[in-house]
């Protein structure tokens, strides 16, 4: 009983009052909802006035056409896309195609920036020398023009599908792109899918019982060759079993172009290269400063342990750096993903060019089209930027901070 | 960026304005003492600027007509090259008072920009331009060919429409202006580039050997190329209109640059009418009764003009075919003036 006496009285008006009216109390809550209530009502007006107007000047309004069918067609599509659907599907396929630029963007950024990073701090010279070029070089040429550079660079370095370069007879480079061979499902391809799954968790659940009995009993337990076992021959074993999971339609020389097998667009090269290799300049940067922002002292006590410098980097300083590292590291991925936008001067079909591009001159509806794909790039950085706030939090939780 | 600072535009106009699109687009131009007229951002013959900065061209020339009714001085236009896809939202948003950009008209258009043709200037269709090399002689023989097009115009539906319709396979590739699109198709990105008839002639002589690319015999569609203005202002809409049949009807009646003084002097009824000593018809219009001679002196007639700029007196000597009067077995027809 005694207890329950001693517990704070409930706390939720108060919360209220603090959240919405800061220090001036209740009047500051009567402010805030005045100022919202007349905001709420300038929009209305906005939006109203410009429907009245937009109908009184007969430009078409609304949203319904994107039911309506696009009538062109686009060179990249992830989803099945044909001139005959809609302009939402447009959209769809445009945004999925900045999607993938960006995502094969920020990975090889990332990868390169790491490597570039390390290198300029390497003590070998002639690295740091060539880290140092790379940076200065590439971060102080616009980016357009590299994508430019790289798309005219690409295209005049490369012969025409007639002439292409062939690799091992199945891949094959030309101008209109790298053809590979693409796997089509075959009967063994259900079983080797669910084998593989299931290596890949039981992979993981064995690795997290290894750390939790490196960590708390302080055994070791070597792990790799059942990993191995899991993800190799496992896989192997059942293709013998139940057949081969696929097999591959290999591209041939058709009039002008390659049928069959799968392409990459030279477009999507050089906007993932110049995206990538831009990007990583500034990521490089960034993870210098957070590397050297780790005290030296940290690194030196990992080389009295015996510690080689990658073992120590990989171990101890770059787990303590990734906390000043991430949130400028944020801003680079949102960076290149509002700069994939650029992909329009180079013939790319990203979200901009097939949607913001085509589909706005075709229906001539810029208010609409314009205000969704703001609210898409709007959405896209949101959500990245949360997905970083995340992994900075378990970080820093982790580093106990 | 354009895109988006045009589309913001309309979005605050429309959004704050109290009332729909002016109706005095003859007043501002006049109070601006300046035409503001959307060109493409060069297409020889149509609209290009030279190395000093001058625009020439077909298109150009109609903007010029206007200027010269309206200030008797064709060189009081402001000149705003625009990509495809920026054309429709500058003149919506008032940025432009008319839209001279080899336009195709389509029900489409004339019904849901909030804008209206005011005629054909140049009676188009779409074509395919290859390298010789191919040793292609027709368009039917593209299948599985990669294309090269502008981004945001009819030409992108039309070879849509017409591989489907033949059940060819093709790869397109978009560029967001026309050189970038020259620029792919040079760089052998694609086998084929399409456009207008009258753009691959005029982009065959950007290129760096013209002889190497031939144009196909085919023509896909239909292309009426006109000028564009904004919807709800009728006045202005009749002025755009008629400064095209008044160069059309200048030419049947044989009136040029350099005779129109002559011909204002005769005793012809029909000739008294049209250049201003007998009715008011300049001034219905909101003009001046000389709106004609005017026009005439800046340009010259339809004739002149086509001639000067895409006809047999330029680089593209592309003939006069549909684009002859009518009473030369083509298309350019004017209403009469009276």
């Amino acid at each position: 009983m005694s207890t329950e006496a001693r517990k704070p009285p409930a706390q939720i008006a108060l919360k209220i009052r603090r959240v919405l009216g800061g220090k001036t109390g209740w009047n500051g809550i009567a402010v805030q909802f005045a100022f919202a209530a007349i905001l709420g009502w300038i929009a209305y007006e906005i939006v109203s006035n410009a429907r009245t107007n937009l109908e009184n000047q007969h430009i078409a309004a609304g949203f319904g056409f994107l039911r309506n069918n696009a009538g062109f067609d686009v060179n990249q599509t992830l989803i099945s896309y044909t001139g005959s659907d809609t302009f939402l599907r447009v959209f769809m396929v445009g945004l999925l195609n900045t999607l993938i630029v960006s995502v094969v963007g920020i990975v090889f950024a990332t990868t390169i920036g790491f490597i570039v990073a390390l290198c300029r701090l390497s003590p070998n010279w002639l690295l740091s020398r060539i880290g140092e070029l790379y940076v200065e070089i590439i971060r102080n040429l616009p980016l357009l023009f590299q994508i430019l550079f790289w798309y005219l660079a690409v295209l005049a370095a490369l012969p025409n599908p007639r002439q292409s370069i062939s690799l091992l007879g199945i891949f094959f480079v030309s101008n209109r792109g790298l053809v590979v061979p693409s796997p089509i499902a075959e009967s063994g391809f259900e079983a080797f899918l669910a084998v593989l799954a299931l290596g890949i968790v039981a992979s993981l659940a064995l690795r997290f019982y290894a750390r939790r009995a490196l960590f708390q009993r302080g055994h070791l337990i070597r792990i790799w060759p059942y990993v191995l076992g899991l993800l190799f021959w496992l896989p192997l074993l059942t293709m013998l079993v139940f057949g081969p999971p696929f097999s591959f339609e290999l591209p041939q020389l058709k009039g002008f172009n390659f049928a069959g097998g799968s392409r990459i667009i030279p477009e999507f090269v050089a906007l993932a290269l110049a995206l990538s290799t831009y990007t990583a300049a500034f990521i490089a940067e960034i993870v210098r400063a957070g590397i050297l922002s780790v005290h030296s002292g940290q690194m030196e006590a990992g080389a009295s342990l015996g510690l080689s410098r990658g073992t120590t980097l990989r171990l101890i300083v770059v787990p303590q750096a990734m906390r000043v590292i991430v949130p400028p590291l944020t801003n680079q991925y949102l960076n290149l993903t509002k700069n994939s936008s650029l992909a329009v001067a180079i013939g790319y079909p990203d979200l901009v060019s097939v949607f913001a591009g085509t589909s706005l001159s075709q229906t001539g509806q810029a208010i609409e089209i314009i205000a969704m794909t703001m609210g898409v790039y709007l959405l896209i950085s949101l959500i990245t930027s949360a997905v970083m706030s995340i992994y900075g939090w378990r970080i820093s939780r982790s580093l106990g901070a | 960026m354009k895109r988006v600072t045009l589309a913001l535009t309309l979005a605050f106009a429309a959004g704050l304005t109290a009332q729909a699109a002016d109706a005095q687009t003859l007043k501002t131009v006049k109070d601006r003492g300046m035409l503001s007229c959307g060109v493409s951002q060069g297409l020889p013959g149509f609209s290009s600027p030279d190395d000093k900065g001058n625009w020439t061209g077909l298109d150009v020339d109609v903007c010029r007509a206007i200027a010269g009714e309206i200030f008797n001085d064709p060189t009081k236009v402001k000149f705003v090259p625009l990509s495809a896809k920026d054309r429709f939202t500058a003149l919506q948003s008032g940025e432009i008072d008319v839209l001279s950009r080899n336009t195709t008209w389509t029900i489409s258009r004339d019904t849901s920009l909030g804008a209206n043709f005011t005629g054909v200037t140049y009676y188009d269709g779409q074509g395919f331009m290859v390298k010789k090399s191919l040793k292609v002689n027709s368009a039917l023989e593209l299948n599985s060919a990669s294309v090269c097009v502008q981004t945001g115009t009819t030409t992108e539906q039309n070879l849509a429409d017409y591989f489907k319709a033949n059940n060819m396979k093709y790869e397109v590739i978009a560029f967001g202006t026309n050189d970038e699109t020259v620029k792919a198709y040079e760089a052998g990105r694609c086998d084929v580039f399409t456009t207008d008839q009258s753009g691959l002639y005029a982009n065959r002589l950007k290129l760096a050997n013209p002889g190497e690319h031939m144009v196909l015999p085919e023509i896909i569609s239909k292309e009426p190329l006109g000028p564009m203005v904004r919807h709800g202002d009728d006045q202005w809409f009749d002025i755009v209109k008629w400064t095209l049949f008044a160069l059309i009807t200048t030419e049947e009646l044989g009136v040029t640059a350099k005779n129109v003084d002559e011909k204002a002097k005769l005793e012809n009824p029909e000739l008294k009418r049209v250049l201003g000593s007998d009715g008011n018809f300049g001034e219905q219009l909101g003009l001046t009764k000389d709106w004609v001679v005017r026009i005439v002196k800046a340009v010259g007639n339809y004739g002149e003009m086509f001639d000067r700029n895409v006809g047999a007196g330029s680089p593209l000597a592309i003939n006069r075919g549909l684009n002859n009067l009518w009473n030369k077995g083509g298309l350019q027809y004017a209403p009469p003036i009276r």
